[in-house]
């Protein structure tokens, strides 16, 4: 990915604006989880203000998806609140957590692989759009603007994301990197004030994590979403970041800016052990 | 008092009939998380086998049923040992050619080609010159005379053997499973293939082991059933695809991969199916099972005994 | 999104346009109809005829089973369980809203019912053909409520259980309609029967044959069109899109917005819907007389192994294969015309064989390979379906050598069919695309456009 990427993606922007007011702030505090006797998250406590790009770490274990998982509805909190913009996420199933403006991307990328790439990112912007049996049965003017309207939405965010020239390919064709991009446009389509990014850079090689820190930073500059992003790139984290949350057994550790994380000697330990 | 103990009776033989089928469902739902539908036809098979056999051996002997004569006690023991011996052959082979090679794919195509075997099964025993498509009568290997009663329920020596059996095969496993190396190689397999393979265990022998240890006693369920009832349909008959669904509804409700759960489940379904038909509605006996299922599968889709698996997102 | 004023903007329209849209596929269905009616009836004899109503109806419900499985990917094994309650209900109605309105339940045909152009004794959807297009509607209303009860269980299960399920489902049905009582066959008999039960004689055990035979080629393959171009419409549609997007992985569409549980009863409503007419126009046929068993897992695996084949979610793969299927047990009955398969099986394999020696080897980093394309592809499908071909009619040759009557081995070959399919190509004929798909001529011109690049590393 080369520049000049900046000018299409305002245009994209624009195609894609008034899903919403942009700009809401994701609050969590104090979130228990247990799975019979396993604890696996305690007291996780987030504070993301609209447009931040924030991350979650920790050794391998530590419960960063199931804070995912808890955020997205997958998992309901035994205990907690979890607030969009004020309003209460707990109890609500994932689509309906996605309707309020929380999408996300998968550890092991989850894309629906016999369609093609298109309609991957066609099918994210049906959330957003109204559908009726009748509409179906007839090809009513409405559905047909409606179709028009998502074709437009999901042809410029491939475009964006240099995905166009593959638009008919099943999307289980795509190259790894390529598949990781794909995922992050479709989240993307479904119009979030906040995006969760699992592990994006897992598998990318040096020059494609490059490109992806730019995408990620003008994502967020020109879409307005805030990003909170778990990664075990210190690299990409330490750069993207601007405050980092530390898990360990589920349990939060530390929490503040990366030059404050390098140093934290709680963190260094559950890294690295005790000298 | 008497139609209640009638009725626990017919209810404990089915059930332990369901109970040993169900095993066979439950143990290669555990090892490999699949529902065999063809299960059920090794049953099938099982019963039809028996009585070819049983025939053939009983000419063999010069014994003659019909003349008065009678067979020894020792001719039933084999019937069932070669019954049992040939399905298992027939389960191995099953599994090596048609579910081996499908072992990575979506478990949704594993369904498909299990109800093809099904399919080729049923349709292969109904050929002419197979099992052909009329019931028949096994020979009657154990005498059916009363041996005593209580009240006005007649116990005969074929349900003492019936049941007998069938809480010995079942006994037999539970030792199997729970006292021995292979067992123990099984119960690893069914928790974790990748691990268990990892720490030394043949997968590939313990599944076949699996297949040919459920096919057996699938084989002596018919066979028994055979024995009980004496008149066996044809193998693409209706009555043959019930028993496989209740013996899986029964793996499910004692929970699903739990072998003790199949043994408690088949006793469960044997008795709420004797106990409705004879106090509710008899001609709504399959309802009864088939409602017990949506049940379980609604409230405690773990059955009795098993837990939830959670899908890691 | 935008405004629905901007959104309204982006697409041309006129009242004209969306009239049309509604109208053209009723005219199609319409004009298919008659033109099936009067010319394949006085071109064909009547034996064959039939064959062809068969096929239509078996079109119906392959395409509403791949909705259900295929669409949404809910794996459903009792859908006989539909048909015959579509059946019923239409049988019900047509029969004894017969002696309610005519007095006797002969058929009153109309000009378009009617298998062999019987003479008409009342105008086009006059009479008895008007009862029967209701009693078609109520019976498909009925089903799709079904659908409803079905569906709900398949929020909390997945895959092999809720087979189980369905399974039980049909079962249950046959069970029920086996309780029915006795036809009533006057108009005594149902003056003295109580008002509530009338309805639900229908035979039990012993059938129910009874049934006005008012289905006809054109009430057939209108049907068929206005089913397919349905499930066309739905499956270009966002609506399609998102059931689609459920069977592909559940997880990842509802974090995408889609309320999955809604769409998979969805799913089996509609399927429902279609299978019970189906249903209807089957208890209605010439010769058929409706039976529990036509509930019963049997007849759900007839219709499985068609969507299986066809490929699960591709409507033009249900219908091809729902035609194959079908039409397949005639062929086995006649060895000879089996045998002449040979003519295109034969070199169907040489021809792929070339073709694949032809392609050669891509390269290992060749743009293709980087693409996900294999310019082996096409050669390998015209392989594989020579073999199809020239092993059918090498089976035709030993059965008439050996005398045996291939017929019998109907289920059998079907099954081996099956297996043989999940291991070697499980996707079936056409996946989850459509002939009329880009993607499918793309391994043919993959074929055609790698020879430039054979051999080397472009």
């Amino acid at each position: 990915m080369s520049s000049g990427v900046s000018i299409t993606m305002s245009d994209a922007a624009e195609v894609l604006k008034g899903s919403g007011a942009a700009g809401e702030a994701l609050e969590v505090r104090g979130v228990f989880k247990s799975f019979g006797g396993l604890k696996a998250v305690q007291d996780f406590r987030l504070s993301l203000p609209p447009a931040a790009l924030y991350g979650l770490i920790g050794p391998n274990g530590a419960g960063k998806t199931t804070c995912f998982n808890l955020l997205t509805g997958v998992y309901r909190p035994d205990q907690g609140e979890i607030t969009l913009g004020g309003k209460s996420l707990i109890g609500l199933r994932p689509s309906q957590i996605a309707f309020t403006g929380l999408a996300r991307t998968f550890q092991n990328i989850r894309l629906f692989g016999e369609l093609s790439v298109f309609e991957n990112v066609k099918l994210a912007c049906h959330l957003r759009t109204t559908h009726s049996l009748a509409g179906v049965i007839f090809r009513s003017g409405w559905q047909r603007a409606e179709e028009a309207a998502i074709r437009e939405r999901a042809r410029a965010l491939l475009q964006v994301f240099r995905l166009h020239d593959r638009m008919d390919e099943s999307a289980r064709n795509l190259p790894y990197g390529d598949q990781r991009r794909l995922e992050i446009a479709r989240a993307l389509a479904t119009g979030p004030k906040v995006l969760l990014l699992d592990e994006p850079a897992a598998g990318m090689n040096p020059q494609e994590k490059k490109d992806l820190r730019k995408l990620i930073r003008e994502v967020r500059d020109v879409f307005g979403v805030s990003i909170l992003m778990i990664e075990h790139d210190m690299g990409v984290v330490m750069d993207l970041c601007e405050r980092i949350t530390v898990l360990d057994y589920g349990v939060p550790i530390a929490e503040g800016t990366p030059h404050e994380i390098q140093k934290n000697p709680k963190v260094i330990e559950a890294y690295l052990g005790k000298e | 008092m008497d139609t209640l103990l009638q009725t626990l009776k017919d209810a404990l033989t089915i059930g332990s009939l369901y109970a040993l089928i169900a095993l066979g469902y439950t143990m290669v739902y555990g090892i490999l998380k699949f529902i065999n539908f063809a299960h059920s036809d090794i049953v099938v098979l099982g019963g039809w086998l028996s009585l070819v056999i049983a025939t053939k051996l009983l000419v063999w002997l010069g014994v003659d049923l019909s003349a008065g004569g009678a067979a020894a006690w020792w001719v039933g023991p084999i019937v069932l040992t070669l019954a049992m011996a040939c399905c298992g052959l027939i389960g191995f082979t099953i599994e090596r050619l048609a579910y081996k090679p499908l072992r990575g794919a979506p478990r949704l195509n594993v369904l498909i080609t299990a109800i093809g075997v099904s399919l080729f099964l049923q349709n292969s025993g109904q050929l002419r010159f197979l099992f052909g498509t009329s019931p028949r009568k096994i020979p009657s290997l154990i005498s059916d005379a009363t041996l005593f009663s209580i009240g006005d329920v007649q116990v005969r020596l074929l349900d003492l053997v019936v049941i007998g059996t069938a809480v010995t095969l079942m006994l037999a496993l539970e030792y199997l499973v729970f006292h021995t190396k292979i067992g123990r190689a099984m119960r690893a397999v069914s928790y974790d293939v990748r691990t268990a393979g990892l720490m030394g265990i043949p997968v590939d022998r313990v599944i076949s082991f699996t297949f040919i240890l459920g096919s057996s006693l699938a084989a002596a369920g018919g066979f028994l059933w055979a024995l009980n009832f004496s008149v066996i349909k044809q193998p693409a008959d209706t009555s043959w695809v019930l028993l496989g669904l209740k013996a899986f509804v029964a793996a499910v409700v004692g929970g699903i991969g739990n072998v003790r759960g199949a043994m408690l489940g088949g006793l469960a379904i044997g008795l709420l199916e004797g106990f409705g038909s004879t106090y509710v509605n008899p001609a709504l006996r399959d309802v009864y099972v088939f409602a017990a299922l949506i049940l379980v599968l609604l409230v405690k889709p773990g059955g009795i005994l098993g837990k939830a698996v959670v899908e890691k997102v | 999104m935008a405004s629905l004023q901007d959104r309204a903007k982006l697409v041309p329209q006129s009242p004209l346009a969306a009239a049309w849209r509604v109208f053209w596929p009723l005219a199609l269905a319409l004009v298919v109809g008659v033109l099936m009616q009067h010319q394949v009836r006085t071109n064909i004899d009547a034996y064959s005829s039939k064959q062809i109503l068969d096929i239509g109806i078996a079109i119906i419900l392959a395409v509403s089973l791949t909705i259900v499985n295929g669409f949404t990917g809910q794996f459903s094994i009792g859908h006989a369980g539909f048909l015959a309650v579509g059946g019923y209900v239409a049988g019900s109605i047509t029969y004894y809203g017969s002696f309610a309105l005519f007095g006797s339940a002969s058929a009153t045909l109309g000009t378009m019912s009617g298998l062999y152009g019987a003479k008409a004794d009342a105008a086009f959807l006059t009479g008895g053909e008007g009862l029967f297009l209701f009693a078609l509607l109520a019976g498909g209303l009925v089903s799709a409520l079904l659908g409803v009860v079905v569906g709900l269980p398949s929020l909390r299960l997945r895959g092999d259980y809720l087979a189980i399920v369905t399974l039980g489902f049909g079962e249950i049905v046959r069970v029920l309609i086996q309780q029915t009582p006795q036809v009533l066959m006057s108009k005594e008999a149902i003056a003295a029967a109580k008002p509530l039960s009338v309805p639900l004689s229908v035979g039990g055990s012993l059938g129910f044959g009874n049934v006005p035979k008012y289905t006809s080629l054109f009430w057939v393959y209108a049907a068929v069109v206005l089913t397919l171009i349905f499930a066309y419409r739905l499956k270009q549609s966002s609506t399609g899109r998102a059931m689609l997007s459920i069977r592909e992985d559940e997880i990842a569409a509802e974090a995408m917005g889609v309320k999955t549980t809604y769409y998979k009863v969805w799913g089996f409503v509609i399927a429902a819907f279609f299978a019970g007419i189906a249903g209807g126009l089957y208890a209605h046929t010439i010769g058929i007389s409706l039976s529990p068993v036509d509930a019963g897992f049997q007849k759900s695996f007839d219709i499985i192994i068609m969507v299986v084949l066809g490929g699960l979610g591709s409507i033009s793969g249900a219908a091809i294969a729902a035609a194959i299927v079908t039409y397949l047990p005639e062929l086995l009955r006649t060895p000879d015309t089996l045998m002449k398969f040979a003519i295109v099986g034969v070199p169907m394999l040489v021809v792929g064989a070339s073709l694949l020696a032809m392609a050669g080897k891509p390269a290992r980093k060749s743009p293709e390979k980087k693409r996900g394309h294999d310019p082996r592809a096409f050669p390998r499908f015209v392989i594989g379906l020579g073999v199809i071909i020239t092993g059918l009619s090498l089976l035709a040759f030993l059965a008439k050598r050996f005398g045996i009557d291939l017929g019998d081995y109907r289920l059998i070959l079907f099954a081996l069919a099956l297996i043989i399919m999940m291991i070697t190509r499980p996707q079936g004929l056409l996946g989850v695309r459509e002939v009329w798909d880009g993607a499918l001529y793309r391994p043919v011109r993959d074929f055609f456009t790698a020879r430039r690049h054979k051999g080397g590393t472009a």
